[in-house]
């Protein structure tokens, strides 16, 4: 066992990079869920973000453009859900679970030439001063700018739900969607918006995985980051600092794991290896264990006439 | 009445004749652990798949379905395709084992081939092909070309096949290189982007200058070109598309002539079940193209121990070997028999760590 070889700078900027797809991604599904809808989708828009991003990556030689697009990818996707559940009042959870079998299937269409093509790198950000504090300075400040973006995303979706009217309208919409319809909102309106702006983000945390966390393009390549999405958003009981911190936790471990495994610590294997999961529930649900928090309509269909 | 009676004579010949124009062409269904577009493990599979058609023609139906779960589903598609009609059905991953079993019950008219494993049947048949010998050329080169004089492993799934790899690789890294340390990372998946890379980055991180994989995908390899003066081998398939930067050779799978070969017993009605075993020298294991980024004299030794291990000459579990434990493992000149090779589920003797159960 030799410790020592884990440098805990090192650590704390790669779990930082691990936790990014899932932390955005999650972010996204929150706010599709405090507006009372169920999109399973999550993985299938990811895949499909993830390709987007590659492809016009590629093309444009932009990872700026490579992201947009995963977003604008991310957001088609999800329109097809939103149209599907709220105009066509279909079921959510199939039309979720069908999304995500339909986005593998169509990332797998589009990627088809792009497999092993290397995309371009996207710009670490070098914050001048802060970033040339030694020891520190490398861990926090020297990230893509994507690391950063993941943040002030939280701190956004958390002011826009706690301190804006417009948030109030959207958990309005969530807890009971025949009350805010009776107030006059736009219900239909406004869980369309929150869908279209789960799948902009779940193209983005896509796209994160194959222009940098990865980077490369190659099928089936989300592997299931979606589900931990979906399920880090249960066990955040629907609070983005808790996401925050539920996906910097689980990346954490996912970091420390190998770096313990590398480091030949005498833990067995399968210990480690299951120990992101195991942590990261413990503490959520432990955390959230004083009463259920979900948002009242969750997964409701919603129709003005009846 | 009358009707019924014709609408069933219809029906019945109808459903003769097809059975007929089924029987002409020889339908194969393969499953896979992996999309297709892995460009390493299920990649190859395909390839070999492709080969069948183009071989045969229209004598021969493939029908494929790739990234299947290892476990009940499995058995599911195998079912499928044997109801679909399948005479012969490749399960290509290691843990599709116990479900091509059972498959292979429930159809026992139906032929199995099953990859890497050990299991068999009347009508199931295993095939593996020897990639330890691949392994100890990667060793050779990796310990010649290591200068921090660790090396990094990502691990797979801790079966057999891949401890069997990691031995390989280490006993010939330390045959040219005493210093050489091996740090291996299990990462408890075939296919997994994401994770590859991450353990690929922590092994870098902690010193290893030299990257062995044996999972599928090529996200090792392109953390090691970012990282830059590392250096990482193709798995499974060449990944020639990183052969400018850090991978310096590979080992490819070669499944082509078997699939053929057994396709072809099944038309003649000669398939018996059997235990396939090739290594380098029927081609079954193939060593990609070593890249110029290997010294001259690195390239020549790490291709005489290819030749040698091709013409039978040398073993790569040859004698004095110890167990981990420092028990002996084999005498002086003694080689391993397939049996252990098969069942292999300890370390050799300088190997930091335990096997995980």
């Amino acid at each position: 066992m030799d410790l020592s070889s884990i440098q805990p700078g090192l650590l704390i900027a790669s779990l930082m990079v691990a936790a990014t797809p899932i932390l955005i991604a999650a972010l996204g599904e929150m706010v599709v869920e405090r507006a009372g809808v169920l999109n399973l989708g999550v993985e299938g828009m990811m895949i499909t973000g993830a390709v987007c991003g590659f492809v016009v990556a590629v093309q444009t030689g932009s990872p700026l453009f490579g992201f947009a697009a995963a977003a604008g990818g991310g957001a088609a996707l999800a329109l097809i859900f939103g149209l599907l559940t709220q105009m066509a009042l279909a079921n959510q959870v199939a039309s979720g679970l069908a999304l995500t079998l339909f986005g593998l299937g169509l990332s797998a269409l589009l990627g088809q030439s792009y497999l092993g093509v290397r995309p371009p790198s996207t710009a670490r950000l070098d914050i001048p001063v802060l970033g040339d504090i030694p020891g520190l300075g490398a861990v926090l400040f020297a990230h893509d700018w994507m690391v950063y973006f993941g943040l002030f995303l939280t701190l956004a979706v958390w002011a826009f739900l706690r301190h804006t009217r417009a948030g109030l309208i959207l958990r309005a919409v969530g807890e009971n969607a025949e009350a805010a319809h009776a107030l006059g909102y736009k219900v239909v309106r406004v869980r369309l918006l929150a869908i279209l702006f789960g799948g902009a983000c779940a193209g983005l945390g896509g796209a994160y995985l194959s222009l940098v966390r990865v980077p490369q393009w190659t099928e089936g390549m989300t592997s299931g980051a979606g589900w931990i999405a979906l399920a880090l958003v249960v066990f955040a009981s629907w609070r983005a600092g808790r996401v925050l911190m539920g996906a910097y936790l689980f990346g954490g471990m996912t970091v420390l794991q190998l770096n313990l495994q590398a480091a030949g610590v005498a833990i067995p294997v399968e210990y480690l290896s299951m120990s992101p999961y195991l942590v990261t529930i413990l503490v959520l649900v432990i955390m959230s264990a004083r009463r259920n928090q979900a948002p009242g309509d969750l997964g409701r269909t919603f129709h003005s006439a009846r | 009445m009358k009707f019924a009676k014709t609408l069933i004579a219809a029906a019945i010949t109808l459903g003769l004749s097809t059975g007929a124009i089924a029987q002409d062409k020889t339908k194969v269904g393969f499953v896979y652990v992996g999309p297709v577009g892995d460009g390493g493990w299920t990649y190859e599979h395909d390839q070999a798949r492709l080969a069948v058609e183009d071989h045969f023609g229209d004598q021969v139906e493939t029908v494929y379905v790739e990234s299947v779960a290892e476990g009940p589903d499995a058995e599911r598609v195998m079912r499928q395709m044997a109801m679909q009609g399948a005479d012969l059905i490749f399960a290509t991953s290691f843990g599709f084992m116990d479900p091509t079993l059972n498959a292979a019950k429930k159809f026992p008219k139906v032929k199995f081939e099953h990859a890497t494993g050990y299991k068999r049947a009347d009508n199931v048949s295993t095939y593996s092909a020897r990639f330890y010998e691949g392994r100890a050329v990667q060793g050779t080169i990796a310990g010649r070309m290591t200068e921090s004089n660790v090396i990094g492993y990502i691990g797979s799934v801790p079966i057999p096949e891949v401890i069997r790899g990691i031995n390989a690789a280490y006993i010939h890294a330390k045959k040219v290189n005493p210093d050489v340390t091996f740090k291996i990372v299990w990462v408890y998946d075939w296919f997994d982007p994401a994770k590859e890379a991450e353990a690929a980055k922590v092994l870098i991180e902690q010193g290893a200058d030299v990257i062995i994989q044996h999972t599928d995908s090529t996200a090792p390899l392109a953390a090691a070109a970012e990282a830059g003066n590392v250096i990482g081998f193709g798995q499974a398939s060449d990944m020639a598309e990183y052969s400018d930067g850090p991978r310096v050779s590979s080992i490819i799978d070669n499944w082509a002539p078997y699939y053929i070969a057994r396709v072809q017993a099944v038309i003649d009605g000669s398939w018996s079940s059997a235990d396939t075993w090739d290594g380098i020298a029927p081609g079954m294991v193939g060593i990609g193209e070593i890249t110029d980024r290997v010294p001259a004299e690195i390239k020549a030794e790490a291709l005489a121990l290819k030749a040698s291990i091709a013409s039978g000459e040398y073993h790569p579990f040859t004698g004095p070997l110890n167990k981990q434990d420092g028990s002996v493992w084999l005498a002086e000149g003694e080689t391993a028999d397939d049996g252990t090779l098969l069942g292999m589920n300890f370390y050799v003797e300088g190997i930091e760590g335990n096997v995980p159960n």
